[in-house]
């Protein structure tokens, strides 16, 4: 099992120094002198040269790629042009940000998915199950940031219950797990849930039917078996498909939360990603989608190896 | 492109018509920190044949003993590790022989499973024309072809060339198997397990019509099955493997009549009889058949054999002639060393 | 983003069963069939048809201009003289927005999917069929583009090259390709196994031969699945980047775009504010319920 985890890693790697090698090509072969976001463009030759040799643009870009590469490995992920910073401060309390709401919006997502997933697998009226299935396919096919808007409208605007953006009341920093933090944190992480909640929704839904009408259930039935009983069996049967699932969704929210934080200007690493853009900040955008990347094949590894554990049909080694 | 009429036989009656020496397959496993491959699987070793012109070669043996293996290297469907063959005295995929293609002019075969064979898109008629015109046969005589191909295995050629393999049943389908084998005019059959998942009416039809074919067309076959009843029943002379080699060898009524080796003894008598008075005589195999990735040294049988002594474990036994076949067991051998072999 | 369906990717498992037909006719003649007689997706067709003709046919439809603008006839309520929508923040006809809207935002949505489907089930039939190196090499690359979650890999590319219509052509392409690139590979690879392929390699034809009748036949139905299920993702995501400004420019007409310059009207008229997104919503259910027809129109057990 080690030696499993132990390979995979090591598989990592060249698709580990593909990731930095696209994320390094990205930013560097956009149009537009990134010194261009530092000095105004009328500065001096000299300023902009003098400029440029500091941040090392004026290398070939091989050796860019090189230096940039040997100092993150260290660690140092540069200094944000914007603010002076270090990136990988900026980045990290963005990353925690981010996990808090990827947190809460999992849990929420995947409670509900599970449970109306079974109903429905389970349900003998097709009403059950005609409304299960609107409401992962509602959830897969709403644009998540159209919804943000429609519930800060309802909520926000019209009804004035809740706070439309931002993590915490004014002129505070960090998160605490008071109600006023909560209260920010409703909308956004329905608004982030419906996606997951729609796609696992459908998961459990087929998995648990698909384990319903093996003979196995029948035999335990047969033998007299409690009905919960055979649920905890039955759920155990349709868990490696449906953790895979998760663990993709999980890590897609994580990604891809860049437009709802957009919305609620949620300080997370979306947000900051989407500053970085505009600003043209590179170290930022190259740190931040260092550390998503990097996080999500961490992520997806983890799932696998998580899968290959709990289902014992897949070989192992 | 020729016009696909029958290959002409070269070479006479006493030619074989495949010779197949030293073949060697082994699949690797990956395993190991780097997915190296640390072990092999050795699905075949050293295994020569030979397949007389005109006649039915039985092929038996458990699963995993590489049958199909052999069948598929006969085909060139693999390519061996080692080992030769040579096609009515033309060698096979040498410089100056004949190239795979032309090999599988005159090679066919015959798949086990009649669903997964056929393409479930195509109609029964289109599979059928697929390998004439890929050979480069016009429409019009591949359509020929078909009709008459359906004919010889007993489909109605006018309500079956439309229909798809699901609406055949089993017997049906492998009987457009067995045409799609014929499409080419090929001279050997290989027909891998072509009846075992056959109801037993069904299957009794199939081989009927297997030898009616065999005498109508001049094919030689080489028959690979586990049953060895039906072996018995349509070969000339049958061939036993074990683990990726051959045990036993010689013509039919020698090795049902008088198996030499203790394998092909305990498969025979394992057979289930409705005559209360055959009774087993023999002692049965013991243990479980062995991993094909680390096959028991010397003689891959000994751990199963009640007869095995130490110089099983030290010396592979060869493939030796004795009166009527050829057995590869020390205690055939003269001199070999084993308490019941007779002296040199 | 969902861009892995469920029922493709765990482990590979695509169920290709050699999917039977009704007695003598096609099998692409009897999904169309079955298509054509599914009352969800007749309506879904329906509704994208009407879309994309009252955009072509606007001219004649007496409709608005949907690039003229106006100071002072900014943000009129739904139901005034004129505007039966509407209009947006500089005075722009709503109606007309929307229905020119649709047009690029379908065009945005089924294009890159229709590239990607090119591009990539061309590789992943290759990696698929040929295996060994070339297939190792083929999904190795893949790997590195699966490292990125698609919404990020998308806001890379497009923050990368920049904003503009193109530019998010290319980049939404690319970011496409390797889900369909893995899909076509698995499938094949499951297709190759079958024994009807080794019956026709023992025909000795040539491999293209064997592609082009054995395996594509087979192949090409799960695949399109997949790919259709993929247009409302692009819809949804080239509506996203044009509303984090990185997608379509202004003034071209786009329903993501109009998400983000309303924004400012949501205290004003949130009704018209969210507008555009219930347009992109209706042609993202109208193209998943297309989609799951399809694969049920394709999942017949005669």
């Amino acid at each position: 099992m080690l030696l499993y985890a132990l390979r995979r890693l090591i598989y990592l790697v060249p698709v580990a120094f593909g990731v930095s090698l696209l994320v390094f090509a990205l930013v560097h072969l956009a149009p537009g002198d990134p010194i261009s976001a530092i000095v105004p463009p009328d500065a001096p030759k000299e300023v902009v040269d003098k400029l440029k040799e500091y941040y090392g643009f004026d290398q070939p870009l091989p050796v860019q790629y090189l230096r940039w590469l040997g100092v993150t490995l260290t660690g140092d992920l540069g200094t944000s042009i914007g603010t002076g910073r270090s990136v990988a401060a900026e980045v990290g309390s963005a990353f925690g940000n981010t996990i808090i709401l990827a947190i809460s919006a999992t849990l929420f997502a995947f409670t509900l998915a599970v449970i109306l997933g079974t109903s429905a697998a389970y349900a003998k009226s097709r009403i059950v199950d005609r409304l299960v299935t609107m409401i992962s396919l509602i959830g897969v096919s709403v644009p998540h940031f159209w919804l943000a808007i429609v519930l800060v409208i309802i909520f926000a605007v019209e009804l004035g219950v809740l706070p439309p953006m931002g993590m915490g009341p004014e002129n505070s920093t960090g998160w605490t797990f008071d109600r006023a933090h909560l209260a920010h944190m409703v909308l956004p992480t329905i608004a982030l849930s419906v996606i997951p909640l729609g796609v696992v929704t459908r998961t459990v839904r087929s998995t648990v039917k698909e384990t319903l009408s093996m003979e196995f259930v029948t035999a335990l039935q047969a033998k007299g078996m409690r009905d919960s009983r055979i649920l905890f069996h039955v759920l155990k049967n349709a868990a490696p498909t449906c953790l895979a699932v998760m663990g993709l969704q999980a890590g897609n929210l994580i990604g891809g939360s860049i437009l709802i934080e957009t919305v609620f200007a949620w300080p997370g690493t979306g947000f900051l990603l989407n500053s970085a853009i505009f600003r043209r900040d590179l170290p930022i955008l190259q740190g931040t989608t260092l550390v998503l990347a990097g996080f999500f094949m961490l992520l997806n590894l983890t799932v696998d190896i998580i899968q290959t554990m709990v289902d014992p049909r897949i070989k192992r080694g | 492109m020729d016009t696909l009429l029958p290959i002409q036989d070269r070479g006479g009656p006493a030619q074989p018509l495949l010779l197949a020496t030293g073949l060697r397959k082994h699949f690797p496993v990956a395993g190991g920190l780097l997915g190296r491959t640390t072990k092999v699987v050795r699905a075949v070793d050293d295994l020569t044949l030979s397949v007389a012109k005109g006649e039915t070669l039985g092929v038996v043996g458990e699963s995993g003993c590489g049958k199909s293996t052999v069948a598929r290297l006969l085909i060139r469907l693999l390519k061996p590790d080692k080992g030769t063959m040579v096609l009515d005295g033309d060698p096979v995929d040498e410089p100056h022989g004949i190239t795979v293609n032309e090999l599988r002019r005159q090679v066919q075969m015959v798949f086990q499973d009649s669903y997964a064979s056929l393409n479930p898109r195509l109609t029964i008629a289109e599979t059928l024309a697929f390998a004439p015109r890929a050979h480069g046969l016009p429409a019009a005589e591949a359509r020929e072809r078909v009709r008459d191909l359906l004919t010889k295995v007993g489909l109605d050629p006018a309500s079956y060339s439309t229909r798809y393999p699901h609406e055949l049943s089993g017997g049906q389908r492998q009987r457009v198997n067995i045409a799609r084998a014929l499409a080419l005019r090929p001279r050997l059959i290989i027909l891998d397990e072509a009846v075992s998942a056959l109801d037993k009416s069904v299957e009794a039809q199939v081989l009927n019509m297997l030898v009616d074919l065999k005498t109508e067309l001049d094919l030689t076959y080489v028959f690979i099955s586990h049953d060895l009843n039906v072996v018995q029943y349509l070969s000339d002379r049958v061939l036993v493997m074990y683990l990726g080699k051959i045990v036993e060898l010689g013509p039919v009524e020698a090795i049902y009549g008088n198996p030499q080796h203790p394998y092909t003894r305990a498969l025979l008598s394992a057979r289930p009889s409705m005559d209360p008075r055959k009774r087993t005589h023999e002692a049965p195999i013991q243990g479980d058949p062995p991993n094909p990735i680390d096959p028991p040294s010397g003689c891959r049988f000994r751990t199963r054999c009640p007869f095995a002594e130490d110089v099983c474990a030290r010396v592979e036994p060869p493939l030796a002639d004795t009166k009527f076949q050829a057995v590869a067991c020390h205690m055939r051998v003269a001199g070999s060393g084993h308490s019941k072999a007779m002296a040199a | 983003m969902a861009l892995q369906s469920p029922s493709l990717d765990i482990g590979g498992a695509v169920l290709v069963k050699p999917t039977p037909t009704s007695a003598g006719r096609g099998y692409w003649q009897s999904v169309g069939r079955r298509l054509r007689r599914d009352p969800v997706t007749l309506v879904c067709a329906a509704i994208l048809i009407l879309l994309v003709l009252a955009s072509m046919a606007s001219p004649w439809l007496g409709m608005a201009d949907p690039y003229k603008t106006s100071m002072l006839r900014r943000l009129y309520p739904l139901g005034s003289p004129n505007h039966w929508l509407g209009t947006d923040e500089l005075g722009r006809d709503m109606f007309a927005r929307l229905i020119y809207g649709g047009r690029l935002s379908l065009f945005m949505g089924v294009t890159p999917v229709v590239f990607a489907l090119m591009i990539g089930g061309s590789l992943g039939i290759l990696a698929g069929f040929v295996g060994g190196k070339t297939n190792m090499a083929i999904m190795r690359v893949m790997d590195v583009f699966y490292a990125f979650p698609s919404v990020l890999l998308a806001i890379s590319l497009s923050g990368a090259m920049g904003a503009g219509t193109e530019n998010t052509l290319l980049s939404l392409t690319l970011v496409f390709i390797p889900p369909i690139c893995r899909v076509s590979e698995s499938v094949t690879t499951q297709v190759r196994g079958f024994d009807f392929v080794d019956a026709a390699k023992a025909s000795g034809a040539s491999a293209f031969t064997i592609v082009r009748v054995h395996v594509l036949g087979n192949v090409l139905g799960p695949i399109l699945v997949y790919a259709t299920s993929l247009i409302s993702v692009a819809i949804i995501l080239a509506a996203g980047l044009s509303f984090l400004g990185l997608g379509v420019k202004p003034p071209e007409p786009e329903w993501g775009l109009m998400l983000n310059t309303l924004r400012q009207a949501i205290y004003v008229n949130p009704v018209l504010a969210a507008l555009p997104g219930v347009m992109i919503f209706i042609t993202s259910i109208c193209f998943n319920l297309m989609s799951d027809g399809l694969r049920a129109a394709m999942d017949v057990k005669a």
